[in-house]
């Protein structure tokens, strides 16, 4: 009995063996806790950072862009809220289900909004934006059925406004999603994906001022990206304000005055440079346009046939017509070529090599001086002239007034214009000048184009007796951090090499354009200011004969009306242009007067203009060919 | 019986050390599902389960191990027949055919063949015991025994189980020893069979079990899939630092980082809320309870008492290593539960019926006859 407390035999064997086991099992449990020690103590700092990374993600909150006024503290553009839906596919369990149910709710067709989604789908947690500006009614549907729409959010945003909609829409522009090239451009370096910039007018041309510095939030998120709390919110900073120097009552005249007609008003002041309006229409509307409109919307708005993208100001490239015979004028007196009392002899057209040039008006002007053929705009007088100084000198004269070259405003893709030249001819067409041809551009037709910011330059030049600013658009800054205002200071002004008599003797012709009764512009004569001002028409096709009455308004010919006042001591130059207006005297100067009145404060009340449709003035049409 | 007091006490001292271990369990699930709000908690099931393990502790403490070896072969042959079956008509959850249904409960026979191996192996070994260590025959007919439930467990596939019932094989082979001869001659044959059986078994597994180990080797290889789960626990277990991100402060399993945080990879939930100071503490009290086992089957009465002893030892052992070894990235991913840490009521029952058997071994130590 006492025997089974011993063992038997064989387990003696066993124990001898059983501390390898034993033996075995204690160096696995010491290698595991050095490993411990190792991820714990040795690499701990490595993993709790990573685990930092796994639980808090940084999200970018867009800051306001800053304010958009005019010169005198008028709101152009701000930021309203807009409830803007997102979708997440990461948080949709079946998304097919979801998006259907949302389409039913909001009413878009799925197609659309499966169309949105496919269009960026790399990462499945990033938020699509699939509709801005929900109204009151949808925001409550979508929340109410918050639970049957996993992975579907409503974002609080702000929305990019401009308060008077399409008013100067060319000019202020609008703002959007950043590009994918703009991104790897590298001119934006702080944006990510999904950003807003300015991406026309002033809104990309100041971005940087306006653009404010976006907020973090750092947040706790779950393995499946849910927020689980906001762990700390650095708020975004709203962009500076910017004050530009457009006058909203100007602007607001030169957009109502121009109407349903296309064409382009520039207005500016000429001692500065500042622009004070700016129309080109066909407009469109930023704010469509700054909430990401629909791909059809934006077909739509390429394939306008009125271009209402394009700013005509800047961009679009027309003969100036007769205003050019400012520069010739100047050009005349300058090089001596004739003198003030210098007349030539108009009897309706010039005969020169085998052709016949032919004065706007018929009968002829009978035999005129500098003063009467700028009044009374005789070509036959500008056609002589023109031979007599030849393209070269018409075009150094041209360069002097800023024509034909970029005028460097602060806005995107500014156009140049074309001012021949025999050098240009022999290099662009391969062709030797034609002396024919200098006749055509002496009236600003055949190779000559400007835009109508270059023929306010040209305006401001001749107002200023020879100073030239360059244009500027932005006048203050006010900083969001210290609340400071910071002027913008005025260019220098450049001083043109043109005699002071030239001058004074361009404004008394200019200033007869509208006063003198036999004056192109004397039915815009304003009988609170003295206007100084030349009409041009600018030829749309050449035409044998003057029937332009008969024509489809396409083939009109575009009005001009440059000018300046008060004449003594010019505090506005204007420019407007009236595509296929007819004739600058009765279609675009008396726009070029409402705007004058309405600047310097002497506006009668406003009232309609009537502007008598496009008469068959036989304008100048050189019969060329 | 001059011996009962002290023995009393270190039974005592046992006692507090599993409660331990569960109670760290308890709390580990508790702490990584209590955001949910299910109506019965899992922390409270496991609680269940937990009282549901005492009570078969003490079955299988009270029933002398002598008479349930004594059905050793039946139980084998039941085992067989369940794990033939199960592959016949056996449930399907997640792709592997483990379960039998008997209507009103589910059974896993390869958790019964754990057991029963457990028992035809000491039985075996008791019964023809080579005194001077096995040879190659002596191997062959237990050999057998092992491999053929094995390679059924793995047509399942349940790759963590069928190495789990080598391992109760290898510690028993361990223990008895091998002849000095024998022991040249087969690891000469192992190094020579490698390439043969390599090629076996690695046609043998499932695609995904091959991933697994392929990721074992380079985590980085796939980090979204079964790589995942061995970085978000090296991340867990490391940011936990020496003393721990604290209770429910474990960002890595209660922001759902961590996959299979309940089971699985409860070590890597405990680790990253207690730190080293925990996973030491931890060690310890698995360190004691091993200690006790080994003690058991040193001071067996009988070859049988402590091959079972053995046995449980490498099987308890096995499932702590190789769990938190591959919570450590030490180990391939092969899902194993951690003894009575784990969520789960098979592991819970298995592992406390193992314990009362071992406790059993060491009641009848004095008992003077059998």
């Amino acid at each position: 009995m006492r025997e089974s407390y011993f063992p038997q035999e064989e387990t003696r064997d066993l124990q001898s063996r059983i501390y390898w086991l034993f033996g075995l099992i204690v160096l696995a449990l010491c290698g595991l806790l050095l490993r411990a020690w190792y991820l714990q103590v040795v690499k701990g700092k490595f993993y709790y950072e990573l685990s930092e990374n796994n639980r808090i993600r940084v999200v970018e909150t867009p800051p306001p862009r800053g304010l958009i006024y005019d010169r005198n503290g008028a709101l152009l553009v701000n930021n309203v809220p807009s409830f803007n839906l997102y979708v997440v596919l990461g948080d949709m369990p079946d998304q097919t289900e979801v998006l259907s149910r949302l389409a039913d709710l909001i009413g878009m067709p799925q197609e659309e909004i499966v169309r949105r989604v496919t269009f960026k789908k790399e990462d499945p947690f990033f938020p699509i934006k699939i509709k801005d500006d929900l109204t009151m009614k949808e925001v409550a549907l979508i929340e109410g059925h918050g639970l049957d729409l996993p992975g579907v959010k409503i974002e609080a945003e702000f929305k990019r406004n401009a308060i008077h909609g399409n008013l100067a829409a060319h000019l202020l522009g609008y703002v959007g999603e950043i590009t994918q090239s703009q991104l790897e451009s590298g001119s934006y370096q702080n944006l990510k994906r999904g950003g807003i910039i300015g991406q026309y007018g002033i809104e990309q041309s100041f971005d940087a001022v306006i653009r404010g510095i976006p907020g973090q939030k750092r947040i706790e998120v779950d393995a499946l990206g849910h927020e689980i709390r906001v762990l700390e919110v650095n708020e975004p900073q709203r962009g500076n304000d910017v004050f530009l120097t457009l006058d909203l009552n100007v602007q607001k005249v030169a957009e109502e005055a121009l109407g349903g007609r296309n064409g382009a008003i520039v207005a500016m002041d000429p001692r500065n440079g500042e622009v004070l309006a700016m129309v080109s229409h066909p407009a469109f509307n930023p704010n469509l346009l700054s909430q990401g409109a629909s791909s059809e919307a934006w077909e739509a708005i390429l394939k306008d046939e009125g271009r209402p993208l394009t700013n005509r100001v800047i961009q679009g490239q027309y003969p100036p017509g007769s205003t050019f015979k400012i520069v010739m004028g100047a050009a005349l007196l300058e090089t001596k070529e004739a003198s003030p009392a210098s007349r030539v002899e108009c009897r309706g057209f010039l005969h020169f090599g085998n052709r016949n040039f032919r004065d706007w008006k018929r009968g002829g002007h009978g035999t005129v001086d500098l003063h009467r053929a700028m009044v009374e705009s005789c070509d036959v007088y500008f056609y002589e002239m023109g031979n007599r100084l030849g393209v070269d000198n018409i075009a150094k004269f041209s360069h002097l007034f800023g024509l034909g070259h970029p005028t460097g405003i602060e806005l995107a893709s500014e156009k140049g214009g074309l001012i021949p030249s025999t050098e240009w001819k022999r290099q662009a067409r391969k062709e030797p000048w034609y002396p024919g041809e200098t006749l055509s551009v002496s009236i600003g037709q055949g190779y000559v184009s400007t835009t109508p910011l270059q023929l306010a330059m040209m305006t401001n030049v001749v107002a200023n007796k020879g100073i030239s600013h360059p244009p500027q658009i932005l006048k203050k800054v006010r900083d969001q951090v210290t609340g400071s205002i910071q002027e913008i200071p005025t260019a220098e002004g450049k001083r043109i090499p043109i005699s002071p008599e030239t001058f004074r003797v361009l404004h008394a012709s200019l200033a007869g354009v509208v006063s003198d009764p036999h004056g192109t512009a004397n039915g815009s004569k304003s009988q609170f200011v003295s206007i100084g001002g030349k009409t041009g028409t600018a030829q749309v096709i050449g035409m044998k004969g003057g029937v332009h009455g008969k024509l489809p308004d396409k083939f009109n010919d575009h009005a001009w009306f440059v000018a300046f006042a008060p004449v003594e001591s010019p505090k506005i130059a204007v420019v407007v242009l009236v595509e296929n207006g007819g004739h600058g005297g009765s279609a675009a100067a008396p726009l070029s007067k409402r705007l004058i009145e309405a600047y310097l404060g002497i506006a009668p009340p406003l009232e309609p203009i009537t502007v008598k449709s496009p008469a068959p003035p036989p304008s100048a049409i050189p019969s060329e060919g | 019986m001059i011996d009962r007091r002290s023995i009393a006490g270190y039974d005592w001292l046992l006692f507090v050390v599993v409660i331990l271990i569960l109670g760290i369990g308890v709390v580990s699930i508790y702490s990584v599902t209590s955001a949910s709000e299910a109506r019965s908690p899992l922390y409270m099931k496991q609680i269940y389960w937990i009282i549901l393990g005492w009570v078969v502790f003490l079955v299988m403490a009270w029933i002398d191990y002598h008479e349930i070896a004594r059905f050793a072969y039946p139980i084998y042959a039941v085992t067989l027949l369940l794990l033939v079956l199960v592959l016949l008509i056996g449930r399907t959850v997640l792709g592997a055919q483990r379960w039998l249904s008997f209507g009103f409960f589910n059974m896993q026979p390869s958790e019964l063949a754990k057991i029963s191996l457990l028992l035809v192996s000491a039985k075996y070994f008791s019964d023809y015991f080579p005194k001077k260590g096995l040879n190659l025959r002596q191997l062959l007919v237990p050999g057998s025994l092992v491999l053929l439930p094995m390679l059924l467990i793995l047509k399942q596939p349940d790759l963590g189980t069928a190495l789990a019932i080598s391992s109760v094989f290898f510690s028993m082979v361990l223990v008895i020893g091998l002849r000095s001869k024998f022991l040249i001659y087969f690891s000469l044959m192992s190094l020579m069979m490698f390439p043969f059986l390599w090629q076996f078994f690695w046609n043998r597994l499932r695609g995904y079990q091959r991933e697994r180990l392929l990721t074992f080797v380079d985590p980085t290889n796939d980090p979204t899939g079964t790589g995942y789960h061995i970085i978000q626990s090296k991340i867990a277990i490391g940011s936990g630092g020496l003393f721990g991100k604290g209770l429910f402060g474990g960002t890595q399993s209660q922001l759902k980082f961590l996959p299979e945080s309940h089971t699985d990879f409860i070590f890597s939930v405990f680790s990253e809320e207690w730190g080293f100071v925990g996973i030491f503490i931890f060690f310890m009290l698995f360190f004691f309870l091993l200690l006790w086992g080994v003690e058991i089957a040193y001071k067996a009465k009988d070859v049988l008492g402590s091959l079972l002893a053995v046995g449980i030892i490498g099987l308890i052992s096995f499932y702590f290593l190789v769990n938190v070894g591959m919570t450590l990235g030490v180990m391939p991913v092969v899902g194993v539960p951690l003894p009575l840490v784990s969520y789960g009521g098979t592991s819970m029952v298995t592992t406390m019926g193992l314990l009362g058997l071992l406790f059993n071994v060491k009641l009848r130590r004095f008992m003077l006859f059998y």
